[in-house]
C-alpha cells in the first residue's frame, strides 16, 4: 500500500505539473468565457488566475501524498482541489480524471501512510500489516473499473462493427512498426474483442496469483499500446502503476528497498530489514482504524457497483441521449461529432438571427457542446442570458444539430421546433431530442 | 522467479515471432490497402494549388498592367480594359482563397484580398493623405478586390470615375491608391507561390502523417472553415441576413460591380468541389482526393456512399446558386427567400464536411486529451 501511496502521488504532481506545461489551465480554465457546470454544481467557478493557485495546492498535495506527509489532510486537500478543478468545466470530464477523485476520496479511509512515510517516521506508527480489507477496497475498485469498461463494450457496434475503432485506427499508419497493419480489417476485430477480453479478465489474472504476471505484463502491452495509439495522457501509466497493489508484499519491500537505494535515503530512517520487519510484526501486529471507515468504505464501494447501472433507468438509446454516460467507466466507446447552429428569434417579430459559435465557446468547448445534449442546453440558456443581457426581447432559442455517431451518417439530433430556453435540465430523459433511428444492441 | 523468467523469455520470442511474420503480410499487400495521404497531397499542391496560383498571379499582373496604362492616361476606354482585368482577376481569386496555408495564412492573404464591405471613409481618408500601411490589420477593410471594386465602380458614371483620377483635386492621390491596391495584391500573390515553390510544397506534401499539425488535418480544417464562413456566410448567409435581424444588402460581395456576386460564388463553389474532387486545375482530371479518401474507406466500414452525398448535394447547390439574379442586392430586395434557400443547400454540406468526412478521415479539430466519450 505504501508503494501505491508513493506511485499515486508521483503520478498526480507530474499530472499537474503536465497541465501548466502544456499550458492547459490558461487554455481550459482562464481563457474561456463560459464554463459548462455539472448539474447542481454551478457553483463550481473557476478563479481566475488564481486558478493557478488551486493547480499548485493539488501538486503540493500530491507531493505530500507520495512522501506520506501529514498525510489523511494532504489526501483531502488533493481530494478537494482535484475534484473542484474537474467540476469547473464538463467539457474536459474524463473517465480517468472522475477515477482519481474516486481513489483519493477513498485514499482518505485507509492508512496508506503507515510504513516508509514521513508520518510513520515522525509519530512512530510504522505498521507493516495493514488491515487485508483496505487493500482490497484498491483492488476491488481497480477490477471494477476494469470490468465495467468490459461489460460497456458489449454492444452490436463493438463487437459486430468493430466501432468505433475502425474510424480510428486507420488514420494511425504512421506509426512505426504497426503501422501498416492499421487499416487492415482484421486488426479492427482483433482490437475490439481482444481490448473487450482485456477489461473482463484482467481483473481475475491480476487477483489470481499464478497468472499474476501474465496479467500484469498484458497491462503493460495493453496501456502502452493505447498510449500510442490515443490521446490519452498519462492514463495509462497510472493503471500500469496501480496494478503493483496487486502484487503481494515481497515485491512491494523490494520496489521500496530500491526507491531508497536510489534516492539515498538514509538507511535509518526507512530502514527495511527482515529482522526491523520481524519486530514489528511482534511489537505492532495491529493498529486500531476506527470502524466508521471501513463501513465508509463498503458503503462507497457499493455506490460504485450500483451507479454505472442507473443508465437502465432512461429509456432511449444510452450512446444516443448520453443519458447516464458519465462516471461510469464507458472509456473509448463512440466517435461522435456533431454540429449545432443556434438560433436566436424574437419570440413576437419573430425576427431571428445564427449565432457564430466561436464567439463564446473555445473550439474544444464547441466540439463538446455539439454531440451533448445537457450541454447544448446549457449553452442555450447562457445564448438566452447574454442576448437579454444586449437588450434583445421575447427570447427564444432553437438549435439545428446533427450528429455522426460511430460512422453512421449525420442525422438531425434536437428537435429545432423546440425553444430550449423553455426547457430545464434535470435527471430526467429529455424529451426534446430525436429518435436515434437505429439500434444497437448489448449491455 | 524461475518460472517466470522462462515465461517472460517465452513471451518475448513469441511476439517477436508474432510481430516478424506480420511485417512480412505487409510487404506484399500494403501498396493496394493503405490510402496513400502523400500521393493526395501531392495531387493538391502539383495539379491544384500550384496552378491555380500561378493563373491567379497572371491575372494580377495583367491588372497591374491595365492600372498602369489606366493611371498614365486615364480615359474610359482604358476604365473598360482596366475593369475587364479587375473581373478576371478576382474570379481567379477564387480559386485560391481556400489555400490559407503556410505563407499565406502567415500574411492574411485572404483578409488582405478580399475583406468586404470595405471601408469607403478610411479608403477615402487614405486617398486624400496618402498614409497607409496595408501590413496593419485594421487597414483589411481598406484594401484588396473590395476596395478596387469601390473605386472602378462605386465613384458615379463612367465619366465621373475618370474624372476622379485626372481632374479632381485629390487626382493623383486616387491615381496612386489605386496603383498600391492593385501591387499589393499581386505582390502578397506571388509572395505566396514564391514560399511554395522555394521549399513550402516540399514540406507540405512530406508532412504527410496523421498528426493534427500535419498537413492534411491542417488544410482539411482550412477548407471547411473556408466552405463554412468565406462561402457559405460570407457570399451567401450574411447578406441575406442570416447571422443579424435584418438582411444586409450592403454586404454582397463585389458590390459596386452590382451583376458580378452571383458569377463570383458559383466560381467559388465550383472551385470547392474540384478541390473535393481532387480535379486538375489544368486539365481537371482527377487525382486522389477527400472523394477517392472517403471511396477508399467505404470499403473498410460499408457505410453509407458519403463522397456520392456530398457531390450530389454540391449539385443542388450550384442549382440553387443558379436561380438567384446575377446581383445578389437585387436578390435580396426582391426575394430574399431564394437567397435564404440557397444558403440552406450549402449549409448542408457544412454538415457532411464537418461531421461526416471529418469523423471519416478521423480529422481532430483540437489537441486536449480526449478518450473518446
Amino acid at each position: 500500500m505504501a508503494v501505491f501511496r508513493i506511485f499515486f502521488g508521483v503520478m498526480m504532481f507530474l499530472s499537474m505539473f503536465r497541465f501548466w506545461a502544456n499550458g492547459w489551465i490558461e487554455k481550459l480554465y482562464i481563457a474561456p468565457k463560459f464554463h459548462f457546470s455539472y448539474y447542481g454544481f454551478d457553483w463550481v467557478q473557476p478563479l481566475g488566475v488564481y486558478t493557478y493557485f488551486l493547480f499548485i495546492l493539488c501538486g503540493i498535495s500530491a507531493l505530500a501524498i507520495a512522501v506520506g506527509f501529514k498525510y489523511r489532510w494532504a489526501v483531502l486537500v488533493f481530494f478537494l482541489s482535484f475534484t473542484y478543478i474537474e467540476l469547473i468545466d464538463k467539457t474536459t470530464y474524463l473517465n480517468h480524471y472522475y477515477f482519481i477523485s474516486v481513489l483519493s476520496f477513498l485514499l482518505f479511509f485507509l492508512p496508506a501512510n503507515r510504513y516508509f512515510s514521513w508520518d510513520a517516521k515522525q509519530k512512530k506508527m510504522d505498521s507493516f500489516y495493514v488491515p487485508q480489507w483496505t487493500v482490497d477496497s484498491i483492488k476491488m475498485l481497480i477490477s471494477l473499473v476494469y470490468f465495467y469498461a468490459g461489460l460497456a463494450k458489449l454492444n452490436s457496434d463493438w463487437l459486430v462493427k468493430a466501432m468505433p475503432l475502425k474510424i480510428w485506427l486507420p488514420s494511425k499508419y504512421d506509426i512505426p512498426l504497426i503501422g501498416n497493419l492499421m487499416g487492415q480489417e482484421w486488426v479492427h476485430y482483433a482490437f475490439s474483442w481482444g481490448g473487450l477480453g482485456y477489461d473482463l479478465l484482467i481483473p481475475f489474472l491480476l487477483l489470481y496469483k499464478r497468472t499474476r504476471w501474465i496479467g500484469f505484463i498484458l497491462v503493460v502491452v495493453f496501456h502502452v499500446l493505447t498510449r500510442v495509439l490515443f490521446p490519452i495522457g498519462i492514463f495509462p501509466f497510472i493503471m500500469i502503476v496501480s496494478a503493483f497493489i496487486f502484487f503481494d508484499a515481497k515485491i512491494h519491500r523490494k520496489i521500496l528497498a530500491f526507491i531508497s537505494k536510489v534516492c539515498l535515503l538514509e538507511s535509518k530512517i526507512f530502514k527495511i530489514s527482515k529482522t526491523a520487519v520481524g519486530n514489528k510484526i511482534k511489537a505492532n501486529t495491529t493498529f486500531v482504524i476506527k470502524p466508521l471507515n471501513a463501513y465508509v468504505v463498503a458503503g462507497f464501494i457499493l455506490i460504485q457497483l450500483l451507479f454505472p447501472w442507473r443508465y437502465l433507468l432512461y429509456p432511449n438509446e444510452l450512446f444516443w441521449t448520453e443519458e447516464g454516460y458519465r462516471f461510469s467507466w464507458r472509456v473509448m466507446l463512440m466517435e461522435k461529432a456533431g454540429y449545432a447552429q443556434f438560433t436566436v428569434k424574437d419570440g413576437i417579430t419573430g425576427k431571428k438571427f445564427a449565432v457564430n459559435n466561436s464567439d463564446f465557446l473555445t473550439s474544444f468547448q464547441e466540439k463538446q457542446m455539439s454531440v451533448q445534449p445537457d450541454f447544448i442546453l446549457e449553452y442555450a440558456h447562457y445564448l438566452g442570458e447574454y442576448f437579454t443581457a444586449q437588450g434583445h426581447q421575447n427570447l427564444e432559442v432553437y438549435v439545428e444539430s446533427y450528429i455522426a455517431l460511430n460512422g453512421r451518417l449525420s442525422q438531425p439530433y434536437i428537435d429545432p421546433k423546440v425553444n430550449l430556453l423553455a426547457e430545464e435540465d434535470s435527471f430526467l430523459p429529455k424529451s426534446f431530442l430525436l429518435p436515434f433511428n437505429d439500434t444497437i444492441k448489448g449491455l | 522467479m524461475k518460472k517466470m523468467k522462462k515465461f517472460i523469455v517465452l513471451f518475448t520470442v513469441s511476439l517477436a515471432v508474432f510481430a516478424c511474420s506480420d511485417s512480412d503480410d505487409d510487404t506484399t499487400d500494403q501498396s493496394s490497402d493503405g490510402f496513400d495521404r502523400g500521393a493526395m497531397l501531392i495531387n493538391f499542391a502539383d495539379n491544384i494549388i500550384l496552378p491555380s496560383y500561378q493563373s491567379y498571379i497572371s491575372t494580377t499582373q495583367d491588372l497591374v498592367s491595365q492600372t498602369d496604362s489606366f493611371v498614365v492616361t486615364p480615359s474610359i476606354e482604358e476604365l473598360t480594359n482596366l475593369r475587364s482585368a479587375f473581373r478576371t482577376a478576382y474570379l481567379s481569386f477564387q480559386n485560391v482563397s481556400i489555400f490559407e496555408i503556410g505563407l499565406a495564412e502567415e500574411l492574411r492573404f485572404r483578409d488582405r484580398t478580399n475583406t468586404y464591405p470595405t471601408n469607403i471613409q478610411e479608403v477615402t481618408s487614405f486617398i486624400v493623405d496618402g498614409n497607409f500601411n496595408f501590413e496593419l490589420p485594421s487597414t483589411n477593410d481598406a484594401q484588396g478586390l473590395p476596395a478596387i471594386d469601390y473605386l472602378l465602380y462605386g465613384l458615379g458614371t463612367d465619366e465621373e470615375t475618370v474624372a476622379f483620377f485626372t481632374t479632381d483635386a485629390n487626382a493623383e492621390g486616387y491615381r496612386n491608391y489605386l496603383f498600391a491596391l492593385v501591387n499589393s495584391i499581386n505582390i502578397l500573390a506571388q509572395n505566396v507561390l514564391n514560399d511554395w515553390t522555394s521549399g513550402f510544397r516540399n514540406t507540405f506534401v512530406a508532412n504527410d502523417g496523421s498528426s493534427a499539425s500535419a498537413s492534411v488535418d491542417n488544410l482539411t480544417n482550412d477548407f471547411i472553415l473556408y466552405y463554412e464562413k468565406s462561402l457559405r456566410a460570407g457570399k451567401i448567409g450574411i447578406p441575406a441576413g442570416v447571422f443579424s435581424n435584418d438582411p444586409l444588402p450592403g454586404n454582397v460581395e463585389a458590390l459596386y460591380a452590382q451583376d458580378f456576386s452571383k458569377e463570383l460564388a458559383i466560381e467559388a463553389l465550383n472551385a470547392s468541389i474540384r478541390f473535393f474532387n481532387g480535379r486538375s486545375f489544368v486539365n481537371s482530371q482527377s487525382g486522389p482526393s477527400y472523394a477517392t479518401y472517403l471511396d477508399f474507406l467505404n470499403t473498410i466500414k460499408n457505410e453509407e456512399d458519403l463522397s456520392t452525398l456530398i457531390n450530389n448535394q454540391f449539385a443542388t447547390s450550384i442549382a440553387a446558386l443558379n436561380t438567384l439574379d446575377s446581383d445578389f442586392t437585387n436578390q435580396i430586395a426582391t426575394n430574399n427567400n431564394a437567397m435564404l434557400e440557397t444558403y440552406d443547400e450549402l449549409q448542408r454540406n457544412v454538415i457532411l464536411l464537418k461531421v461526416d468526412l471529418l469523423q471519416a478521415i478521423n480529422v481532430n479539430i483540437d489537441f486536449v486529451d480526449a478518450d473518446g466519450d
